[in-house]
């Protein structure tokens, strides 16, 4: 027979008042409603069905995975497998529709531009940019100059054999000869070729120099980058004679890359990337302002 | 409420949780009962009927009055139609609807709680079934305490389904508020609804037989926000059910006959405690659990007629009467105060505001989305471009053609992605939709001053003859 305490009852609220006290005070001993205490136990018999139904607990080499079987990944798996099917039959219509049928089709060409979107947010951002502006040595793909052509067929084959990859025998290759570092050319006519150069896109430039350089382009350059630097798209020799410049547009800049050139690689797509996402992808990059 | 208990308690005798009286409220007659069924018969009316009426809103809009269409993200209330983006008109709403409680507690009280709330509505319906069920207050408390019996076993039953049945048209009527009344309905009950309706249809059948049927006045005083703050627009002069302690008091039984000297009009006699649907004794004075319903008012009345003494010994009356009448002064009514004037005054602007909002709604909105990444594109002879996506709302029931210039930058040109071999291109905008318009802006560098330039497109429909400028901004190299 345990010793019980006697409680008073606080005449205000009718509860019982703890004996212990702090500081003189007290607390009250309310007990809760009783549908509160019945959810408790609803939840803790819950808790225990949950346990056995769903993975719960953590063992040596694994966790124990409940009777139902239940698994994130399944279900992750079978959503990315029905957004695939829910796809199926607009990815039917993209792969029979040429270019200008998709444009046609405005359903055709939102799929097309989505679809083309993370593709390139997924292969061609970590070059040319996440809004495709490019970079140094790497193409803007949203302005007019393109090296090869801005039309979908010669998009279509940029993409599928790549710049210089070592991959495609059909690859396009440009390749400009170190001038300098090779002995072509002395350092004063690099230097004075470099100003005419400048001179074409109306850049500042010692026109003595320009005035120099202009043999020596007719000479060395012109048969890839045309008649006063209008590029060559046959041969991929770039457009001297515009605003827009791969590797800076600065004097020194353009002596260096006459000197001993840089040149960009782009993987050839055709193996990586299925024929349809180079479709959206090709659709994508046209769609961004400088498609021809 | 407070009962008398002993001074002490036992530990062992504490219990693990407590007891509350079960609330059974007795069968009242009076003219506030009856302006509580026909405020209920109007209310349910309302919630039952509304969904079923038609409205034509032409081919390519739903033809029902009130419809809140989740899947199409619009929501259609007659005349108007509100757009997610529109959103604020239902805050708006809802900041009407706070002020207006805020104003009609005021001058009122509590009365939303007692005649308008659905927990309040529906829990008198609930009530009404019981009692057509299981009898009045006395029958049912003789139920409750009586063995169990076949007879009480189909009481209950009949009680609890005839609650699920109303719980279940109450969550059925739900429904019809998201989607097309006169389809789903047949849908419901061929089993071809989808997930959605019957999750909410089960769920709100259970809230409503839990909430109305079994917590009842409990959601009033324990779990309703409101009951905890109502007191702050509470003052002296606000109408509230009112027992008069210098009538009544003091209290005690009475016998035909007596005189009334020297003792007060109360004769204890716990009609108004009885008929409380919150179980609360109103003599203890305003407190946080009355409603305001009004019902011990008619309780009492029935009294006062029956011992042929004055009505109003509980009344709706506000504490300076209280005050006036102990003092033997007359009543004063002070509608108009400071509070009133001021939660009215804001009420109105507010409610001017929202109808303001929804009758200038314009049937064509333009937002302009520019390019950020990169902010321009420098172009092969040195020009500038911006690119932007213009979303195009037409808000109008009727498919649209619309036509998009420049306005205010010199020597910018537009270009509009599909249409680039168009000389002056129509935008086909679908009825009731967001076309996302993908355009170009090429500014020659001779134009670009260095800084950015402030200007806007122009978006006309001349076929129903509007035109609105939608701001832009161009970008370039700073210099």
């Amino acid at each position: 027979m345990t010793e019980h305490r006697k409680y008073e009852i606080d005449p205000v609220t009718g509860s019982p008042i703890h004996p212990h006290s702090w500081d003189g005070i007290g607390e009250l001993e309310t007990p809760p409603p009783r549908w509160w205490v019945l959810v408790y136990l609803v939840c803790i018999v819950f808790a225990l069905g949950w346990w056995v139904a769903y993975p719960a607990w953590p063992t040596i080499s694994g966790y124990t995975k409940g009777l139902l079987g239940f698994s994130t990944r399944a279900d992750v798996a079978e959503q990315i497998a029905a957004a695939k099917a829910a796809q199926a039959p607009l990815n039917d219509r993209l792969a029979k529709a040429d270019y200008t049928a998709i444009a046609a089709d405005p359903e055709l060409s939102a799929f097309a531009l989505a679809g083309g979107k993370a593709l390139f947010g997924e292969n061609c951002a970590q070059c040319h940019g996440s809004g495709a502006a490019g970079n140094v040595g790497y193409p803007n793909l949203l302005d007019d100059d393109w090296l090869w052509g801005g039309d979908f067929a010669t998009l279509q084959a940029t993409l599928e054999h790549g710049i210089r990859a070592t991959t495609d025998a059909d690859t396009r290759q440009s390749l400009m000869p170190a001038f300098g570092k090779d002995g072509m050319l002395t350092r004063a006519q690099v230097d004075d070729v470099a100003a005419y150069v400048l001179s074409l896109s109306g850049g500042a430039a010692d026109a003595a120099a320009a005035e120099r350089g202009t043999q020596v382009f007719a000479d060395n350059c012109a048969s890839c980058h045309g008649d006063k630097g209008v590029g060559l798209r046959d041969t991929g020799g770039p457009r001297l004679d515009d605003a827009i410049w791969l590797y800076h547009g600065d004097v020194k800049s353009v002596a260096a890359q006459i000197w001993n050139p840089r040149h960009g690689v782009m993987p050839a797509w055709a193996g990586r990337l299925d024929p349809l996402a180079i479709k959206k992808l090709v659709y994508y990059v046209h769609s961004l302002g400088g498609g021809e | 409420m407070t009962s008398r208990t002993p001074a002490t308690i036992d530990e062992a005798d504490i219990p693990v949780w407590s007891h509350r009286p079960k609330v059974m409220p007795k069968k009242v007659k009076g003219p506030i009962r009856n302006l509580k069924w026909l405020v209920m018969a109007v209310l349910l009316g309302i919630y039952w009927g509304v969904p079923w009426l038609r409205f034509d809103r032409g081919p390519f809009a739903p033809d029902q009055a009130v419809l809140i269409d989740l899947p199409g993200r619009k929501a259609y209330f007659l005349w108007f139609e509100i757009w997610p983006q529109e959103i604020y008109i239902l805050a708006g709403l809802l900041i009407v609807a706070a002020i207006g409680l805020f104003f009609a507690t005021a001058m009122l009280g509590r009365v939303w709680c007692g005649y308008a709330c659905p927990q309040t509505v529906w829990t008198d319906l609930f009530m009404l079934v019981e009692r057509w069920i299981e009898g009045d207050r006395a029958q049912r408390m003789k139920l409750d305490r009586a063995p169990f019996s076949v007879s009480k076993l189909g009481k209950r039953a009949a009680k609890y389904l005839s609650w699920a049945l109303i719980g279940a048209m109450t969550g059925g009527a739900w429904i019809l508020y998201f989607n097309d009344a006169p389809t789903v309905v047949p849908a419901l009950f061929t089993g071809s609804a989808g997930f959605a309706v019957y999750a909410t249809v089960a769920f709100l059948t259970a809230s409503t037989y839990l909430m109305a049927g079994v917590a009842r006045e409990n959601v009033c005083t324990f779990m309703c926000p409101y009951a905890r703050f109502q007191s702050a627009m509470f003052d002296k002069d606000t109408l509230v059910v009112s027992y008069h302690p210098a009538r009544g008091e003091k209290r005690g039984k009475h016998k035909a006959g007596e005189s009334w000297d020297g003792r007060g009009h109360c004769i204890d006699c716990r009609q108004c405690v009885e008929v409380c649907p919150t179980g609360i004794d109103i003599r203890d004075g305003l407190q946080m659990s009355c409603i305001s319903c009004g019902l011990c008012v008619d309780a009492c009345n029935t009294i006062m007629d029956r011992l042929s003494l004055p009505h109003g010994l509980i009344a709706y009356d506000t504490e300076r009467n209280l005050e006036l009448a102990a003092a033997g002064k007359p009543r004063v009514w002070r509608f108009l105060r400071l509070r009133t004037i001021g939660y009215g005054l804001v009420f109105t602007l507010a409610f001017a505001g929202v109808l303001y909002a929804l009758i200038a709604r314009a049937p064509l909105e333009a937002s302009v989305l520019a390019d950020r990444n990169p902010l321009f594109v420098r172009l092969s002879n040195g020009d500038f471009r911006n690119g932007y996506t213009l979303k195009l709302l037409n808000k109008s029931n009727e498919p649209q053609q619309v036509a998009i210039t420049l306005d205010g930058l010199a020597g910018g040109e537009l270009s509009i992605l599909s249409h680039e071999n168009e000389a002056s291109p129509l935008i086909d905008l679908a009825p009731d939709t967001v076309a996302a318009v993908r355009v170009f802006v090429r500014l020659p560098a001779a134009a670009w001053g260095g800084a950015p330039l402030d200007y806007g497109f122009t978006i006309h429909d001349a076929a129903r003859g509007l035109t609105l400028t939608a701001p832009a901004r161009f970008e370039g190299p700073q210099k």
